[in-house]
Parts: C-alpha cells; sequence; structure tokens
C-alpha cells in the first residue's frame, strides 16, 4: 500500500496499520545488497587485506551500519509515514537511548578501568 | 475525540467525551509490536555494552582468537540471512493468498532458523567442552549472555513459526493470522538485525582484537 493510498483508504477492510506492502524486487534488491555487505567485512578479517587493524575495525563498523541500514528500510520496511511515523519517532528514541547507553558504558567503564591501580602496584603498598 | 456539547433540560451545558469511532481487531497490533521490538533493543544494547565492557577481560583465559571460527560463523550467517529473504517471499505469497505456498516458505524458513541454532549449539558444546564455560573469564560470561539471548529469540522465533503454520493449516489466512505473520515478519528481520551486530562487534572484532 503506498502512502497515497494509504490516506485515501485508511479505514479500508485491509487496513494494515500502514505498513508498506512488501515487494519480491523490494526483498531481492535488499538480500542481494545484505550479502555484499555481509561478504565483505568477513573476507576483510579472514584475508588481512587492509594494512593495519584499526581501519579494517572502522570500515567493517561502517559495513554493519549500513546493513543495518539496509535491513531497516528492503526487511522491516521503516518509513517516516508508516503509523503517521510513530514507528519513527520510536525508533529515534531507541537509537538515542541505545546511543547513551553503549557510549556511556564504554566510556565510564574504560575511564575507570585506565584509573585502576594496577594489581602489582596495589599488593606492593601493603 | 471531539467534546460535544449537549444542552440538557436546565440549561446547563453537559461535557462528555465521544465515543471514537470503533477501531477494527488489531488496529494497533503493529505499532504496539514495534515499540516491543525497540523495547527488546534495549535489551540487546545492554548486553553488548556489557560485552563491550567485558569483552577483554580474558582472565588468563582463552581469547577470541582462539575460541572463534570465522568459516562457522559465515555459514551461520548466512543461515539467518537466507532464512529472512525465504520469510520475505513467505510473506509475498501471503499477500497473494496462496496458503500452500505460504506454508511451504514458512517451513523452509524454519529450517534455515533450526540449521542456524543447530550450528551454534555445536559451537557452544566446543567451546565448553574445551573448557571456554561461562564460568571461565568475563569476556566467556559476556560472550554467553549476549549470543545465548539471541538463539534464545531465535528460538522463540521457530516456536512462533510452528505455531502460525499450524493456525494457517487450521484457518488459512484469515485477517487474523496475516497480522501474526506480520508481527513473526518483523521479529525474524529484527533478529537479522541485531545478528549483524553481533557477528561484526563479537566475532568478527573480537578476532581483529
Amino acid at each position: 500500500m503506498s502512502t497515497n493510498t494509504h490516506a485515501a483508504g485508511a479505514h479500508d477492510h485491509h487496513h494494515e496499520g500502514g505498513h508498506a506492502h512488501s515487494t519480491f524486487s523490494g526483498y531481492m534488491l535488499g538480500f542481494v545488497l545484505s550479502v555484499v555487505l555481509t561478504a565483505i567485512p568477513f573476507w576483510l578479517v579472514m584475508s588481512g587485506a587492509l594494512p593495519s587493524k584499526q581501519i579494517t575495525a572502522l570500515v567493517i563498523m561502517a559495513f554493519a551500519i549500513v546493513q543495518i541500514i539496509v535491513h531497516m528500510v528492503y526487511f522491516l520496511h521503516m518509513n517516516t509515514t508508516s503509523e503517521n511515523g510513530w514507528t519513527m519517532m520510536a525508533l529515534i528514541f531507541t537509537i538515542v537511548m541505545v546511543v547513551i547507553a553503549l557510549s556511556g558504558s564504554l566510556w565510564v567503564m574504560s575511564h575507570l578501568n585506565s584509573n585502576m591501580m594496577p594489581v602489582h602496584q596495589m599488593t606492593g603498598m601493603k | 475525540m471531539t467534546i460535544a456539547v449537549n444542552p440538557s433540560q436546565t440549561g446547563e451545558p453537559v461535557f462528555y467525551l465521544a465515543d471514537e469511532h470503533p477501531h477494527p481487531e488489531g488496529y494497533s497490533t503493529s505499532l504496539g509490536f514495534w515499540i516491543y521490538l525497540m523495547s527488546d533493543c534495549l535489551i540487546f544494547a545492554i548486553l553488548f555494552a556489557t560485552y563491550g565492557v567485558l569483552g577483554g577481560n580474558y582472565a588468563a583465559g582463552p581469547a577470541p582468537k582462539d575460541l572463534f571460527d570465522l568459516n562457522l560463523v559465515a555459514v551461520n550467517t548466512s543461515m539467518l540471512l537466507l532464512s529472512s529473504i525465504t520469510y520475505g517471499f513467505a510473506m509475498l505469497t501471503m499477500q497473494q493468498n496462496k496458503v500452500a505456498q505460504t506454508q511451504i516458505w514458512l517451513a523452509i524458513t524454519g529450517l534455515f532458523g533450526l540449521a542456524f541454532i543447530g550450528i551454534e549449539l555445536t559451537e557452544f558444546a566446543h567451546m565448553i567442552h574445551e573448557g571456554a564455560t561461562p564460568q571461565r573469564s568475563a569476556f566467556l560470561s559476556a560472550f554467553f549472555t549476549l549470543v545465548g539471548t539471541h538463539g534464545l529469540h531465535v528460538t522463540c522465533g521457530l516456536i512462533w513459526l510452528v505455531t502460525l503454520m499450524v493456525q494457517v493449516g487450521k484457518f488459512g489466512l484469515i485477517e487474523a493470522n496475516r497480522r501474526r505473520l506480520m508481527c513473526l515478519s518483523m521479529f525474524w528481520h529484527f533478529l537479522d538485525v541485531v545478528w549483524i551486530g553481533v557477528f561484526t562487534f563479537v566475532y568478527l572484532l573480537g578476532v581483529l582484537r
């Protein structure tokens, strides 16, 4: 159901909560993109094609983010209009929460780790 | 939601909330289910954060490099990805009202999901056999909690899938079953999204580390 017909047919019998109808080409495109976006990071890590580990890590994280977006669009049919935009609102809120939880935990705990006295020094202080 | 004014006999206005027009059954199911998925997403975010914090604490035990077999993980990832596309085909045939074909695609999805769980359990059994149990180190505790929770979700999805196949077999593709299949579709694809995070941050970055 496209967005235009959705607006007109909001009280249709076949009302499906404003979810976009899936198409074969949409699924296939999503699948092919996913395969490519999965295969490249695996190949990068298994072959060690890139010179430094840090670059490889950044590249595969970028691939993961792109693949998550591909899944969201082609498999979960996310768009800004479904449910009058409430699914998108819930998603954005969740992303904010996830970013705070992840970055906050990692940041605080790495500081805690680096500021903690090493064990061998602690035993030497007795 | 309009407030109508009804002049009563005394002449005083009476305010009341007019009833909303009745919504069809399952009107808000997909939004509600989406919000559930988002809350599930927060569970996984916390587990990822835990793994991120503890993932380097090996306690002189095995490191990811010693434990993970990327070939196996690649096979596992493809199982889940294939199950995603076959579920997509099930949704497409459902839209065309083809009951038998929908059932076949659902069954294929279930088999791929079962293969995924099987490979994962084999991997776990292999690790535990080598002494890499959840009790061994903080890294392994966090690993088994995160990957195990995902595996548990997939297992629940499989049980749900079989339940829906029985439902569709009994009642056909009625409106309620379509709605349920739509919810499972969101659940299944969501688990695939979580798996992207798992194979990237746990397996690939773990081996790189």
